[in-house]
């Protein structure tokens, strides 16, 4: 199968390792990955803050970019629940059937990472090995957004080698919010101390999610307590081989 | 922009300025999470009872939607049908409207004293306050309602509107506005503390108010749904009731409230059925009441209804499960909000019944996690019109003159601009690696400058790897 990687800007400047180890993982199964080179930005965190006009340009090009491509995997699943549902928004609210018809086409065939090798190729034991104690924070966009279940979980507990700990209330939310962590910074920090304590009650290592935006918030309050604790995107746990 | 008088916000400043001082306040925080995490657990346990709560959940969001889309109707014959049973109807455009009608039906029985049942529609037209300058005392009789009036404060919960405040904290209270110098701090003992004070007044004063959780167009049937039993005093020992209702709040027929009744005390308090539901149909002789006047409220509530998005706000029945699920409430508590509704369906409904202009920090108190969507029992996707409202709290800023110096304004066009094309983008790129270099030490950024402060204020940001993913991808494809 060719699958088209949505890399996203975030991960595409910020975490490159990330987009590396999709690659690696897919090819592993047997897949080629195609990179749209044209591609910039969903326009998520546009719209999410209330610039819609804005945003529209880049989804309309984000829509034309990439309505080609069997399946579009994206290692973010806020991204890709902007794609699945926000662009469906997006259409309806600006009376655009054009756009509303080719988005209805191409959100069926974006998925989230895990939920791409778990439920679309059906696989759960990619051949990682990764011998460290890991906790899992299901973000609000994998969880309750594009509900990717425990597909995630799925492929963490059949890594070898790995000591997986469930960390308390890990539904809830880490209080990054995109530009909610600036705006009203000093509830989204009251959020994320309480996330960040039920991390360290876990003792472990490192810190996985499925968003390296929520990554990000949570990593950035570990680095400056200096926990110790890393974060790490899930396709950089399951890229790990002996 | 509307006109403030129908504004339930007093002056009350941004969500951000209320959430941080409200934050400084440890007792708070002890308090609402341990409250909320309760109220929560119960919740959960009672809905996963119940094998069809999403064909439940369903069937509120429909009968809701043909409420909204048949209001004229509904309204016209839920007149038509309390009239029949000798009740009188009246409509009010606004709060002041309203405010108006119930004081002079009060004025016409005489009586300088009501008892209230709890009723956030009297709170969002601040009856009370307009009953008081027409010489009229208003005695709230929900434990928690009563608690908040005698400490002179203002809700922080729908529901349960003194949460905020611990059993110690309200013995202070009664000690002092009971003058009962011996109260312990003894639930019981304060129960029965609030019962003895209320009683009396049960006893005495001639003309109740209430809002009401219910209305059916059909039969002209009213509801109260309560816990405490001294709603059922306050709209049954009276000569006179008048109930306040916002427009919204009418089911089609009987058969309806089958539908509500299991999902309102679920999700609500988290019980399989509520102790007290009290249902209403005009007057009867020598039985109860013996003049009911209900007042219908418009107060915005029109202006929703025309917003084809923010429409199902009005599908709410205010159960308050999407504030105590909420994590941003959690940690403000209520009063952040400075509205009558708070938690996520204030941040919704607020807005739109002032005008975002009056409300614009609302829509982002918020970090859109989705929690308050999954349990609303009639399917408002709430994080969807918090999103939209946003759109319209940026379009009406956008049209002012201050938008050309706003720096989160200027910010986000000149990141738009740069995204529309590749090559911008990808020049972007680079020199964000080049121009971060005073600024990073081992590989983080402690210290950021303009708005990437805002972020190292209180963590750590990563640098900027030397390398982009597609730069490398590139170089891959080049060695191949």
């Amino acid at each position: 199968m060719q699958v088209a990687l949505f890399i996203t800007c975030f991960n595409d400047t910020l975490f490159p390792n990330t987009g590396k180890a999709v690659v690696s993982i897919v090819e592993r199964l047997g897949h080629q990955v195609i990179f749209p080179e044209e591609q910039t930005c969903c326009g998520q965190m546009h719209f999410n803050t209330g610039y819609q006009a804005e945003a529209m340009p880049l989804i309309r090009r984000f829509v034309e970019i990439f309505s080609q491509y069997e399946a579009i995997v994206s290692p973010s699943a806020s991204c890709v629940g902007m794609v699945r549902d926000m662009y469906r928004f997006a259409a309806e609210v600006h009376q655009d059937t054009k756009l509303a018809n080719e988005v209805a086409l191409l959100s069926e065939r974006v998925y989230e990472f895990s939920e791409f090798i778990v439920n679309r190729l059906g696989i759960q034991d990619v051949g990682a090995y990764y011998p460290h104690r890991v906790t899992y924070h299901p973000t609000c966009h994998s969880l309750r957004g594009i509900k990717v279940g425990d597909a995630p979980e799925q492929l963490l507990r059949a890594v070898r080698g790995i000591d997986y700990v469930p960390m308390t209330q890990s539904n809830e939310c880490c209080g990054f919010g995109g530009t909610f962590a600036v705006k009203n910074a000093d509830t989204s920090m009251a959020m994320l101390g309480d996330k960040i304590r039920h991390i360290l009650d876990t003792r472990a290592e490192v810190c996985v999610a499925a968003d390296n935006s929520c990554l990000m918030h949570i990593g950035g309050a570990l680095h400056r307590q200096r926990s110790g604790v890393r974060i790490a995107h899930l396709a950089e746990i399951l890229a790990a081989q002996e | 922009m509307k006109k403030p008088e129908s504004v339930i916000i007093e002056l009350a400043p941004r969500f951000e300025v209320g959430a941080k001082s409200a934050l400084q306040n440890t007792q708070l925080r002890r308090n609402m999470g341990k409250a909320t995490q309760t109220i929560r657990g119960k919740r959960a346990s009672v809905v996963d009872e119940l094998s069809d709560w999403e064909s439940l959940r369903v069937a509120g969001q429909h009968i809701k939607d043909d409420v909204l889309q048949h209001l004229d109707t509904y309204l016209v014959q839920l007149e038509d049908a309390i009239t029949r049973a000798g009740g009188h109807v009246h409509w009010a455009k606004d709060a002041h409207e309203a405010n108006e009608i119930v004081t002079r039906l009060i004025h016409a029985t005489g009586s300088k004293e009501i008892i209230k049942v709890k009723s956030l529609t009297t709170d969002e037209i601040r009856l009370n306050e307009a009953l008081e300058l027409a010489g009229i005392t208003a005695i709230e009789t929900d434990l928690a309602e009563l608690i908040i009036q005698l400490a002179h404060e203002k809700s922080s919960h729908i529901l349960v509107p003194a949460i905020h405040k611990n059993r110690s904290e309200i013995r202070a209270l009664f000690q002092k506005s009971m003058n009962l110098p011996d109260l312990t701090d003894e639930p019981t003992e304060l129960a029965a503390a609030a019962r003895q004070f209320l009683r009396e007044k049960f006893m005495s004063v001639r003309v109740a108010t209430s809002g009401a959780n219910f209305a059916i167009a059909e039969t002209g049937s009213v509801c109260v749904v309560e816990s405490e039993g001294n709603g059922r005093m306050c709209l049954t020992m009276p000569e006179v009731l008048i109930s306040v209702m916002g427009i919204e709040k009418i089911l089609p027929r009987w058969q309806d409230l089958g539908v509500f009744m299991q999902l309102l005390p679920r999700s609500s308090t988290g019980e399989r059925m509520n102790p007290y539901t009290s249902i209403w149909t005009g007057v009867h002789a020598n039985d109860g009441p013996q003049e009911f006047h209900l007042v219908l409220l418009d107060n915005g509530r029109s202006d929703v209804l025309a917003d084809a998005v923010g429409r199902q706000t009005l599908h709410c029945i205010r159960c308050s499960a999407c504030i105590n699920v909420c994590p941003v409430y959690e940690r403000t508590g209520g009063h952040a909000y400075g509205s009558v509704y708070p938690g996520p369906i204030g941040a919704i409904l607020t807005p739109q019944l002032v005008g975002t202009a009056h409300a614009d920090s609302l829509p982002y108190a918020s970090s859109l996690c989705g929690a308050c969507y999954d349990v609303c029992p009639v399917r408002i996707n709430i994080p969807e019109v918090l999103v939209h409202l946003r759109g319209k709290v940026v379009a009406e800023k956008q049209t002012q003159p201050q938008s050309w110096f706003d720096g989160e304004n200027l910010g986000m066009k000149a990141m738009a601009a740069t995204f529309a094309h590749r090559s911008t983008y990808e020049l972007a790129q680079h020199a964000g690696q080049l121009a971060q270099w005073p600024f990073v030490q081992e590989g983080y950024i402690e210290h950021g400058p303009g708005l990437l402060g805002k972020w190292t204020a209180m963590r750590d940001f990563p640098a900027i790897p030397p390398q982009s993913f597609r730069d490398w991808w590139r170089e891959r494809q080049r060695d191949e």
